[in-house]
Formats: structure tokens, C-alpha cells, sequence
């Protein structure tokens, strides 16, 4: 396996996800003879992983199981050890497209921070693209440049361990895109405009506070930049439910079924609504937002240069 | 030197996209053209040679000319009030007229100099605040100043370009919802997806620049053949279109029955072809299984270009002669065209029949639990799968039968809101209008299917959906 290319069975060395249900999963090194523990009990990596099929059910001493699942950027950003607060792939998404990253691109980006959109960017530029990612804590980009290794995609990336804002990425005229997630990214505009390709190219920095964009658009357009535009991208997401509403009783005769307006015909069954009103309730399928969601994560400013 | 990258060059023929302000539009590169767009009308012959990302402006004549930028004249201190309390609305404080502007605009006076023109003349203009006579400038510039930018084409300018004007061909598919199924269905280089879309092929274009001619992509499609018109925007080279294969819907069932190949009738022409062919066509002739083509080509040769031929040898002294000739090369090159399509529709059949998918992407105007039911059968275990639809309702219902079928697990039910900002020196705040919708997306990742699989669908039910569950066995009901 590597995060940029399927493989059909788990290998020594592999990095593998753990399903053990909704939502619960975490990260796994395989190694020969190494044991991992879950609540469902013991899986050995020797005779339980190795030479399995990715996507099979790996039963554990206790009985329990879960499901064995190859990498992708996506599951790693959900399971990756934080070293600093990272970017969730609904902001990554709308970066990748607005940034117009595809097979070839040459992107540069600072911080890496905890490498979630680090990952994402390699899998998208891949094979012939690469990533330059600049990060000033000494710690953070060592961390991230055994990651990539680990994750066999080390020759797509070069982690630059710098200050962006005094030192810039370390490379100029040579990058279709530049992605800044920074405190104080107007400072780095300058060194993003002189990374990005003589002939032109796409930014993006993402900021949490309004302010911070301000002082960024501002910078942006003192370079010259064009089409400059901030947005904000939220999730949604709904659990699928079937509800069961009450029917008020309302004195109605038993036998005047029309008069509660509901068609008492349909029997019960899954996946469409139906009455029954021998329990005097009806069922229904809905999507249920979740009780609390992430309301922001972060303004983002897109701009051209032409 | 990368294709489509910055810097590339406006040619004759090229798919290119022009901008207005926030407003897109498709069109090819011809000489002689007539260009409409947003009122103004022009010819591209001169924006051929310069690079994608300039802005022009529409000279008389329908010319382009490159803008030069102009410094803004800012030295001069402005004059401005601080609020509107005098200001009165007599409808008097424009001095020039209706007649007077139209005067300007027919002596061909640049759009610049109207907007100056305009300011001067306005009596109420130095009144205003200095953020008022900012919105002023701004709304006339965008009026009187005729400009366009060339912009190559891309799925970001695309998808926005197609969400804005025809959201009904592509069933309200909004950008930032593309942009997450693109994501979510981890679509990069060296995969093999499926695609289904009802989405003028916009969706197929989005994939196919991800994977940037890498790997290899089946369109499944109804009726006749695959709709490509937003995918022919993208200005692909032609090499991304090789590993590009497609299958019609109606005949999903039988592959998956393994009836597919038995019940199609043999084509008679084939053996004039094995006999006319090179060797190595004639080897290939024999392993292909007798297919029946598409009921309709998929992309057809262009019509006029076969009228004009014709119309040349009309008039050809040696009429007859020529005709029979070109009508069996005719025949031979509908025969060729034929056969090729029928390879083209065996290999899709054979790369669907190995079950092997990295991932299928589900955008069209059907109801999706079918379509997901049958074409998870082609997908390996451990890979993404994404479906749009611009209902909820369907998706729901979709869920319930994913669960009912099993081999999938991480099912996940969402949707995106996307809210643009104004920007500017103590006026930022978010835009006025939004979007009211988008779509929503019905995401997961398939697993090994299960032998006993009702039992276990049933149980993992039980373990997800705890609430209704829960519910139902409380109140002794069938769920």
C-alpha cells in the first residue's frame, strides 16, 4: 500500500485503519509479531493482517471483529495523531478544486502543522506533481517527514524546515499554487507570489478570524493578485433515522380510520413512511442533523496570479 | 512542458472560457466568430496568441485589445461627505441624459472616459461618502467598461460556470458539493473508477482531470450514449480519452447474470474485416466475443464534413466511379467504426467483470438505490463510493437498503453550505445572497461481502441504528 496507490493485501510495514464501528476507528503500523489491543480483544498482525485482503473482517480473541481498511488521506485525517489543530477534508476539498491541484501540480505549502492537508495535496498532485511544505517548529517537520516516509510518498514532498514569513518556501517560480495556514499569512504573500510560476498561478490562505482576512486581501492586492474572493465551507451531516410520531387521540371513533388523514393500508416496513395506528403512531424516515455541529473552522481567501 | 498550465497560449480551436466579473462562458477558439456575451458582442481572432488570463477590452468592430493597466488616478485629494443627510433623491443630480450617454457610447468613446464623464456631471457625487462613491464607481465601471478576461478552462470555472447558468442540466450540482465527492471518492492518478452521471458529463470531466490520464475510467450511461458536453469544455488532449471507456446501463444486468455475451447476435460484416485487416486486428478479431453495439454512436463524425465530401465528387467527370468507391469506403469506414466501438464495449466489460473498481461515483437524475445496488458489484472491497442526488429523501432511503445489503460500512449522509464573503476595509461581511441548495451526498467504503449476509447486514444494523432499533423493539414492530 502506499497513500497514493491501492494495493490489494496488508503487507509488513503497511499503515492500516481500524474500523471498529461508527465513526470509532484508529491507525495501525503492521508489523510481524506485533500484537494491537482493542476492545473487542487481541488482533495479531502475523496470522490476523498480513497477506489479508484490505476491507476483510479480522476476528479478535474476544470474539468481537472489525474491519481492516486501506489508507487514504481522508480516513488519516480523521485518525491522525494532532500535533497542532488540523484541517478536516470539507475545507480541503473546496482547497483542492479552487487551487485547480491535479496530477502534476506543484504546490507549496506552510504549515504543515499536523500534515491532514499535506497528505491530500500529495494524493492529488501525484504522480508527477510535488509538494514543498515549510514548517518552523523543528519537531513538527521531522514528525512529518517520517510520516511521509511511512507512508511511502516521500518522494513527492520536500519538508522545509524554515520561517515561512522571513525565509519564504525555499523555492521560486516553480509553483502552480500556494496554500498558507498561518497566523499571520499577509506577512507571507510577498514569498508566495515569488514561489508561484513566473507566468501565473492560484492562492489560498485560511484564516479563522475575519481580521486576519482583512490584513491578508489587503496584502493580496498591494501584490497584484486578481480574482481575489473568501469563502467559508460547512459540513452538514444526518443521521438517518426512522422516526415514530404519536397520533393524538382526539375522540375519533375507532372504525372512522379516514378521519386521522392517515392511510392505514400501507403495512409497516422499512424505507417508506407508513401508519399504523393500531399503535396509534407513524413511522417515517428522516435525516436528522446532529445535535451540535461545527459551526466555522476558518475563512478562506482564494486569489490569482496573472 | 505540462499541458493547460499557467502560462499556456490561446490557440485556434481550443476550448476556452471567458469572464466577466463572476459571470463564465464556454466557448470554442474560431476565427471569424461572432462572440455574445453579457450584451457585448465580438470576434476572438485577436486574443489568439496571448496567454490564458488576459483581460481584453472590446474595441469598435468587435475587436479585442488587451487591457493596459492604468494607474488609478488617486493623487488628487479626494473630496467626499461623511453621511447622506442631505442628500435628496429629485432624480435631477445625473446631468447628462439617456440621449446624451448613448451620444458618448456610438462616437465609440472608451468606456473609461463615460464613467469620468459621469462623475463630473453627477452633482451629488462629492456628497457622498467616500464608500459610497466607491459603490459608485464601481456599479458604472462595470456598466460602461467593456472587458473580458480568456481564462483557461478548469473544473473549479466549469463546475462554477455550469452552476450558475444551466444548474438543470446538471441536477443543482453545486461546486463545493463536486469538490467534496471528488475528495471523499479519493480520486487521483492510477485508479480505475466508475462513473454514472446525468450531469452533461461535467462530473466525468472533473474525475478525469483528477486523475490526470492516469488509470482508467467506465462511464455507465442511459440510452443511447454518454452525454459529454461539459467534458468537451475541458480541452482534454487527446490521450486522456484512451483509457476512457463506457457501458451502457440496460446491460448491467446481464453482465452481472453472465448473460451478456451469450445472447448477443453475431454481425455479419465481421468477416470481410478479418479478411481485409492487417494481421494483428485480425488476432484481436477473434477473441472479441459477438457484441451488439450501442443502439446509437456515442460521438458521431461531424455531418457537414461527410455532405462536403460528398458535394466535391459530384462534380467529379467520373461520377459513378467514384461514388461506388467512396460508398464502400464508407461502408468499410462505418464497419470499421463499428468494430471499434464493440472492443471498446468488450474491454469495459471485461475491466467491470474483474469486480475490482477503485471507486464508483453516482450523479444523475435516477433514483440512486438501483443503480447502487447493482454497480457496488464492480467495486473492490476497502474503496470509496459517493452518490449524489438532489434530494435527501431518495439518499435515505438509499441508506436503509445499502444497510439491508451489507458490505459497506462508514455510510455517511451530508451535505455543504458555502457562504462568500465581501472583503473590504471596514465593509467585510458575508455576501447577501447564498445558495438555498446544493444536493446532498450518501458517502461510504465497501468491505468484504459476508456469506451469510442477512444475519449480519441485520446486526450491523442493530449496532448503527440504534435509536430506530431501539424504537421498534420497544413497540414489538417488524423493522
Amino acid at each position: 500500500m502506499s497513500f497514493v496507490e491501492y494495493g490489494d493485501t496488508i503487507k509488513d510495514g503497511d499503515t492500516a485503519i481500524v474500523f471498529l464501528g461508527h465513526e470509532s476507528m484508529f491507525p495501525v503500523k503492521v508489523q510481524h509479531g506485533t500484537v494491537t489491543q482493542t476492545k473487542y480483544g487481541v488482533i495479531r498482525h502475523s496470522t490476523d493482517l498480513i497477506g489479508k485482503k484490505y476491507g476483510s473482517k479480522v476476528t479478535c480473541s474476544k470474539g468481537g471483529w472489525v474491519f481492516i481498511l486501506h489508507p487514504t488521506p481522508e480516513l488519516w485525517t480523521m485518525n491522525l495523531p494532532h500535533r497542532t489543530q488540523i484541517l478536516y477534508s470539507t475545507d480541503i476539498s473546496i482547497i483542492t478544486m479552487m487551487l485547480e491541484l491535479k496530477p502534476g501540480s506543484i504546490v507549496c505549502e506552510s504549515g504543515t502543522g499536523s500534515g491532514s492537508l499535506s497528505h491530500a495535496l500529495i494524493r492529488t498532485v501525484a504522480p508527477t506533481g510535488h509538494l514543498y511544505t515549510v514548517e518552523f517548529h523543528q519537531q513538527r517537520a521531522e514528525k512529518a517527514r517520517e510520516e511521509f516516509r511511512e507512508h511511502g510518498v516521500e518522494h513527492l514532498v520536500t519538508v522545509t524546515n524554515q520561517d515561512v514569513c522571513k525565509n519564504g518556501f525555499g523555492v521560486s517560480n516553480i509553483a502552480d499554487a500556494v496554500f498558507l495556514d498561518i497566523p499571520s499569512p499577509w506577512e507571507a504573500i510577498g514569498h508566495a507570489k515569488s514561489a508561484l510560476k513566473a507566468e501565473g498561478g492560484r492562492i489560498c490562505s485560511f484564516s479563522p478570524c475575519i481580521e486576519q482576512v482583512q490584513r491578508t486581501c489587503l496584502a493580496m492586492e498591494e501584490y497584484g493578485f486578481t480574482e481575489i474572493n473568501t469563502l467559508e465551507i460547512l459540513l452538514r451531516v444526518y443521521n438517518v433515522k426512522t422516526i415514530s410520531l404519536q397520533i393524538p387521540d382526539l375522540g375519533k371513533a375507532a372504525e372512522d380510520n379516514s378521519g386521522t388523514g392517515f392511510d392505514s393500508s400501507n403495512p409497516s416496513h422499512q424505507g417508506s413512511p407508513c401508519a399504523n395506528l393500531q399503535q396509534g403512531a407513524v413511522q417515517f424516515k428522516s435525516g436528522v442533523p446532529l445535535r451540535e455541529v461545527v459551526g466555522h473552522t476558518g475563512y478562506l481567501t482564494f486569489a490569482t496570479k496573472s | 512542458a505540462m499541458e493547460g498550465g499557467p502560462g499556456a497560449r490561446i490557440r485556434e480551436g481550443d476550448c476556452a472560457v471567458l469572464k466577466r466579473d463572476e459571470v463564465f462562458k464556454a466557448v470554442s477558439v474560431l476565427r471569424r466568430r461572432k462572440i455574445i456575451f453579457e450584451k457585448q458582442w465580438f470576434y476572438l481572432d485577436n486574443a489568439i496568441g496571448h496567454v490564458y488570463g488576459t483581460t481584453f477590452e472590446v474595441t469598435s468592430g468587435g475587436n479585442l485589445q488587451p487591457k493596459q493597466e492604468v494607474e488609478e488616478t488617486t493623487t488628487e485629494t479626494k473630496e467626499a461627505g461623511t453621511d447622506n443627510r442631505n442628500i435628496v433623491d429629485d432624480g435631477k443630480s445625473q446631468k447628462l441624459t439617456h440621449d446624451d450617454i448613448k451620444a458618448l457610447k456610438d462616437k465609440g468613446i472608451k468606456g473609461q472616459e463615460i464613467v469620468q464623464q459621469l462623475i463630473e456631471n453627477s452633482t451629488t457625487f462629492r456628497d457622498k461618502t467616500e464608500f459610497a462613491q466607491d459603490k459608485y464607481i464601481k456599479k458604472k465601471k462595470k456598466k460602461y467598461e467593456a472587458v473580458i478576461t480568456i481564462v483557461k478552462p478548469s473544473t473549479r470555472i466549469l463546475s462554477t460556470m455550469y452552476y450558475a447558468r444551466e444548474p438543470g442540466k446538471i441536477n443543482h450540482l453545486r461546486y463545493d458539493t463536486l469538490a467534496q465527492m471528488l475528495t471523499l471518492g479519493n480520486i487521483h492518478a492510477g485508479i480505475k473508477m466508475i462513473v454514472m452521471e446525468t450531469c452533461a458529463g461535467l462530473v466525468l470531466g472533473a474525475v478525469m482531470e483528477r486523475m490526470g490520464g492516469y488509470g482508467s475510467i467506465i462511464q455507465m450511461y442511459p440510452g443511447g450514449g454518454p452525454v459529454r458536453a461539459a467534458t468537451g469544455c475541458f480541452g482534454f488532449p487527446k490521450a486522456f480519452f484512451d483509457n476512457l471507456h463506457e457501458f451502457p446501463l440496460s446491460k448491467v444486468q446481464s453482465l452481472l447474470s453472465g448473460t451478456f455475451t451469450e445472447t448477443l447476435p453475431a454481425e455479419p460484416e465481421e468477416n470481410t474485416l478479418v479478411e481485409e485487416d492487417s494481421n494483428g486486428l485480425s488476432e484481436d478479431k477473434q477473441q472479441e466475443p459477438e457484441e451488439e453495439p450501442p443502439p446509437e454512436a456515442p460521438m458521431d463524425i461531424n455531418p457537414t464534413e461527410e455532405r462536403d465530401a460528398m458535394d466535391i465528387n459530384a462534380e467529379d467527370a467520373e461520377f459513378k466511379e467514384s461514388k461506388e468507391k467512396e460508398n464502400k469506403e464508407n461502408v468499410r469506414e462505418k464497419q470499421l467504426k463499428q468494430w471499434e466501438r464493440r472492443k471498446k464495449l468488450r474491454e469495459a466489460a471485461a475491466l467491470l467483470r474483474e469486480k475490482n473498481a477503485d471507486g464508483l461515483i453516482v450523479a444523475s437524475k435516477f433514483h440512486p438505490t438501483p443503480l447502487l445496488l447493482s454497480l457496488l458489484e464492480f467495486v473492490a472491497p476497502s474503496r470509496p463510493f459517493v452518490v449524489y442526488c438532489q434530494y435527501k429523501e431518495p439518499l435515505l432511503e438509499c441508506y436503509t437498503k445499502l444497510r439491508e445489503r451489507g458490505g459497506v460500512i462508514n455510510l455517511k449522509l451530508s451535505e455543504t453550505w458555502l457562504r462568500n464573503y465581501q472583503v473590504l476595509p471596514d465593509r467585510s461581511h458575508p455576501k447577501l445572497t447564498m445558495s438555498g441548495g446544493g444536493g446532498y451526498l450518501l458517502s461510504g467504503i465497501t468491505v468484504v461481502p459476508e456469506k451469510g449476509r442477512a444475519e449480519c447486514a441485520h446486526a450491523e444494523e442493530t449496532k448503527l441504528e440504534e435509536p430506530s432499533s431501539k424504537r421498534c423493539k420497544l413497540q414489538g414492530l417488524p423493522c
